[in-house]
């Protein structure tokens, strides 16, 4: 499964950042695929995208002038959401997957959760509600809204879009200044963290994990927990990278789907199914 | 009781539906050109520059 999910991670990442000629040049893909998101967290101004982002499209929609309802953001939301679930972030995200390789360097004693995780998770909400919404809606450069949670926060832009940009494009580099460096300190001071803890930026802060993890519930695509042949021996526990329990796993908003607590278990009463809760299909 | 359970199962499929009705509502009001002209122009905000 680990090697299963690493090879989707990467060929998903290749396959929708694989417009070479932007790499080489320093221009970015303008074709008539951009009419869609991906489903992760891909930024729209990396050399190689062919797609848009899904957060960085519904600030586009919010940026417009006056307030109107993004619906074309909402069904992208909705239509994934309710498919695959937080199955996006462990599965189709880029970023996610960069934090996955960088847990993986043997240093540090590692981590699955920040100290105070139990507040600290909402950050993900507050990322959404304050720069995605109301910073997208409320703040203003002049007379035109900004997307805030590009401009600000958002760390899958700088590695994905500003890093390859600013190498490739002379005329970029020159106009780089101070908010280049924050948003390049935030990129850095999350990778360091994903050596220690699992994923930072997708348990703390990211608002794409939040908008999914909302649907983690009913989505198609379950983690299903046969309760009858459970010997309750916590091993799925022990392997879950997020620490989550055993009547959290696959229910829970901040369950990624990766499938850990499903190679753990002896008895292999956890697998990867159709929609229904675990409670319901063992009482079913 | 038992019916509210068995129907979760399938909430999935109102959820998707809906999805689909939105980006329909979303294509009628022009909302995917909007994205496509943010998408296509390097968003100097995204990179740090602006």
């Amino acid at each position: 499964m680990k090697r299963l999910r690493l090879a989707v991670q990467l060929l998903f990442t290749i396959v929708t950042n694989g417009y070479l000629y932007g790499f080489l040049n320093g221009k970015i893909y303008r074709g008539s695929l951009k009419y869609a998101c991906v489903p992760g967290l891909n930024c729209y101004s990396c050399p190689g995208a062919v797609a848009s982002c899904p957060i960085g499209a519904l600030q586009a929609l919010l940026n417009r002038k006056g307030y109107q309802v993004p619906f074309a953001a909402l069904g992208f939301f909705f239509l994934f959401g309710s498919l695959l679930g937080r199955f996006v972030c462990g599965w189709l995200c880029p970023f996610g997957m960069v934090q996955d390789l960088l847990h993986r360097i043997p240093l540090f004693r590692k981590k699955k959760r920040l100290p105070f995780h139990h507040v600290l998770k909402y950050g993900k909400y507050a990322a959404l509600f304050l720069l995605v919404g109301a910073g997208s809606l409320f703040l203003f450069d002049g007379y035109a809204k900004i997307p805030a949670f590009c401009k600000y926060l958002c760390p899958s832009g700088t590695l994905f879009g500003a890093v390859p940009l600013l190498s490739a494009a002379e005329t970029l580099r020159s106009q780089a200044g101070g908010l280049f460096f924050w948003k390049l300190g935030i990129l850095l001071f999350l990778a360091g963290l994903s050596v220690k803890v699992y994923r930072p930026f997708c348990q703390y802060l990211c608002p794409l994990g939040a908008i999914y993890g909302w649907f983690n519930r009913f989505s198609l695509v379950q983690i299903r927990w046969e309760q009858e042949r459970c010997v309750s021996c916590s091993a799925c526990e022990r392997a879950c990278p997020l620490g989550l329990s055993r009547q959290e796993i696959s229910r829970s908003a901040e369950c990624i789907r990766c499938g850990k607590c499903a190679d753990a278990c002896p008895r292999k009463c956890l697998r990867f199914g159709g929609a229904g809760t675990p409670e319901e299909k063992a009482e079913g | 009781m038992d019916f509210w359970k068995r129907s979760r199962r399938y909430v999935w499929i109102g959820g998707a539906a809906l999805g689909i009705l939105f980006l329909g509502a979303g294509a009628l009001a022009g909302e995917f050109s909007v994205i496509w002209k943010k998408a296509v122009m390097i968003c100097l905000e995204c990179i740090g520059i602006g």
